[in-house]
């Protein structure tokens, strides 16, 4: 059996592999070591910088808490010569460095007409699920995918975790790379030596005809669940995974909406100026002609997200969502039998 | 990371040349205030003139490799670290063949093949960019320093504040040089500092600082020397708070410097001018003489006037260069 991996380790693979292969990646935050300044042993990071510390003594680093001044390193650091990868825990902490990721990281290059690049990558988990609230749990990713500058990833498996955590960190750009704590602990099939997928190109993780399902992070599987039971009924869903949302694989995205005539977008972030409304009106720019029925757009409302488990669950898209949507943009009618279970 | 080598700065610049610095910054800003109603620059522009013993002083301690991020007023650093001024003026007038090819302009210029990081659009924005200089120096264990300029006004953002944490923890070859105009925008240091020495910051989280006297660059060049030494032996960071009012406002076209007391600076022009302090100095220790002096007034405003000629008839940026350098890969 082809060697199982979590989605964690598969990302800790992939920085090691990194690492080894350039000395000039160094990889850094707080905790990225875990122990620095205790009386207890080094080596208490819980997430994908376990153990990295023990093999590359210099290129891990630890931080105080001080975003602003880390994630501007990363910046400096990366425009003078190393390929910084640099740890923001939650992306929701974004709010307390932005003007380091918006105005300098997305900006360098461009303000001084190309003669400097940042090839940095900044981590940060994302999305419900974990029952931490407003400030813990957002799907920001729209967000980084409006600005110009940097580029957004956010893998949904194992395998494309790590070979995408290995494009960001070859890249030249900077790259927010969105890893979701609930595919943390997901296991998948992941090949031992180092490999790249190119960011902007969409994996179609299931064919189908009558039905694009576009879904992103944690909601791919759902969509594949979704899918699933439409097959049940008759319908048949191709599911897209864009993996990175920008750049933007259009082309495969467009190509299906144009063979299945429907198009489906599930995003856990919120819906004005979201990823899925931005979706939905590709499709309507671009094929418009192919569409034989309207847009649906699955997100979490308009609201932050909430703590208590029974608010949180109600906020995050569920299957029983994605099923009714794609049935909707089929002008089918919702059948009793359509999982009602999953929500 | 390894320990940088401990190397001694390679290039002490001559009287000659610190005074070349110095009268550059003076004649570039003084003439981009002449020029600035003329209504050919666009956008905003903040002037050094006053201040120019600081950024000669600092950079005069500086080797060509080592990294400076500046300000919103960054001229003067980016003519002391050595930046070419007939680029500078064609960036500030947003042309082509401009440091920035048009798209930075005066708060954004920058010269990365002269260490010379970037102007900032953002208060103590690029703070942060010269602790991750150093940290690449220190990496790659190549003795290079980075100075870290910013601002009175700059100082109270929390990014000013992390970086002075973060480069004692990580212990990078960074100086941190305040410069105390006395006024952020509008708002007084009285107030806005809360009377107290920026230095004080910086010893309460362990880093050696010291006030010094900006109008008087061998005080500035006698404390950056200490400093950069020893970031550049790899004891880590230090702070220079360095006092020196501006001549003209915050930016030029906007204000009309009414917050500033009656006198204040004409009074500054005439008893705290570091050019004529300087001079003063240099002619009474026989170090430069007349004809030198005139030698190099001469020159520079030649350059000057040269700069601004080629600003003024170069072409503008070719629109299709709108999109390019968003991304070196996309």
């Amino acid at each position: 059996m082809a060697r199982q991996l979590t989605y964690l380790k598969a990302v800790g693979e992939a920085l090691e592999q990194e690492m080894r292969r350039d000395p000039r990646v160094l990889v850094f935050g707080e905790d990225n070591i875990g122990g620095t300044g205790c009386e207890g042993r080094l080596g208490n990071a819980w997430g994908p910088t376990q153990g990295l510390h023990e093999k590359f003594p210099d290129q891990v680093l630890d931080t105080p808490i001080t975003e602003a001044a880390f994630v501007g390193a990363a910046v400096g650091a990366a425009a003078t010569g190393l390929r910084p990868v640099t740890d923001l825990l939650f992306i929701d902490f974004a709010g307390v460095c932005f003007d380091q990721i918006l105005n300098q990281a997305a900006k360098l290059r461009y303000m001084v007409g190309g003669k400097a690049s940042v090839p940095l990558v900044l981590r940060a988990m994302w999305g419900t699920g974990l029952r931490r609230g407003a400030q813990h749990s957002q799907a920001l990713h729209s967000v980084f995918t409006h600005i110009p500058g940097l580029k957004v990833v956010a893998p949904a498996s194992a395998a494309d975790a790590k070979g995408l955590m290995i494009a960001a960190i070859r890249d030249d750009d900077p790259v927010v790379f969105f890893e979701h704590k609930m595919l943390y602990f997901v296991p998948g099939e992941v090949p031992e030596e180092p490999y790249e997928i190119p960011l902007g190109q969409a994996r179609v993780v299931r064919p189908g005809d009558d039905c694009t399902v576009v879904a992103v992070g944690r909601m791919v599987q759902y969509a594949l669940t979704a899918a699933e039971e439409l097959a049940n009924s008759g319908l048949s869903c191709e599911v897209i995974d864009p993996r990175t949302l920008s750049p933007l694989d259009e082309d495969t995205i467009l190509g299906s909406v144009e063979r299945t005539g429907h198009l489906v977008v599930v995003d856990e972030s919120n819906p004005r100026c979201g990823f899925a409304a931005d979706i939905a009106a590709l499709a309507a720019d671009r094929v418009f002609g192919s569409l034989r029925g309207p847009v649906r757009t699955v997100t979490a409302p308009h609201a932050p997200p909430p703590f208590s488990p029974v608010l949180e669950n109600a906020y995050t898209p569920s299957v029983e969502q994605i099923v009714s949507a794609v049935r909707s943009t089929r002008r089918e009618p919702a059948l009793a039998s359509d999982s009602a279970a999953h929500r | 990371m390894t320990s940088p080598p401990s190397t001694k700065s390679s290039h002490e610049p001559s009287i000659a040349e610190v005074y070349r610095v110095l009268r550059t910054i003076r004649e570039f800003e003084e003439r981009v205030h002449e020029e600035f109603p003329k209504g050919e620059i666009p956008g905003a522009v903040h002037l050094y003139a006053g201040q120019e013993a600081v950024a000669a002083g600092v950079c005069a301690q500086l080797r060509p490799d080592d990294y400076i991020a500046s300000t919103h007023r960054g001229h003067g650093h980016a003519i002391a670290k050595g930046c070419d001024i007939t680029a500078m003026m064609l960036e500030l007038y947003g042309k082509a063949g401009g440091l920035c090819g048009g798209k930075g302009g005066s708060m954004h210029i920058a010269d990365f093949d002269r260490g010379m990081l970037g102007a900032n659009g953002v208060a103590a924005g690029g703070v942060p960019l010269a602790l991750g200089a150093a940290l690449s120096a220190k990496v790659r264990g190549s003795g290079q320093v980075a100075v870290a300029f910013v601002g009175d006004g700059g100082v109270n953002q929390g990014a000013f504040a992390e970086s002075l944490t973060l480069a004692a923890v990580w212990r990078l070859p960074v100086v941190f040089v305040v410069e105390d105009n006395g006024y952020a925008q509008a708002t007084g240091t009285a107030f806005h500092l809360g009377g107290m020495d920026v230095a004080a910051r910086a010893t309460a989280q362990g880093i050696p600082a010291r006030v010094v006297d900006g109008y008087d660059v061998f005080a500035v060049r006698a404390a950056a020397a200490d400093a950069v030494r020893r970031a550049r032996d790899g004891h880590g960071p230090a702070l220079l708070e360095c006092r020196a009012q501006r001549f003209f406002g915050h930016m030029e076209g906007w204000d009309q410097q009414a917050y500033r007391g009656a006198g204040e600076v004409d009074r500054i022009r005439a008893e705290h001018d570091c050019i004529q302090l300087f001079l003063d100095r240099v002619t009474a220790e026989q170090q430069l003489d007349a004809a030198q002096i005139a030698a190099i007034d001469a020159s520079v405003r030649q350059d000057v006037e040269r700069a601004v000629a080629a600003a003024r008839s170069a072409p503008d940026p070719d629109v299709d260069s709108l999109l390019t350098d968003v991304y070196v890969n996309y």
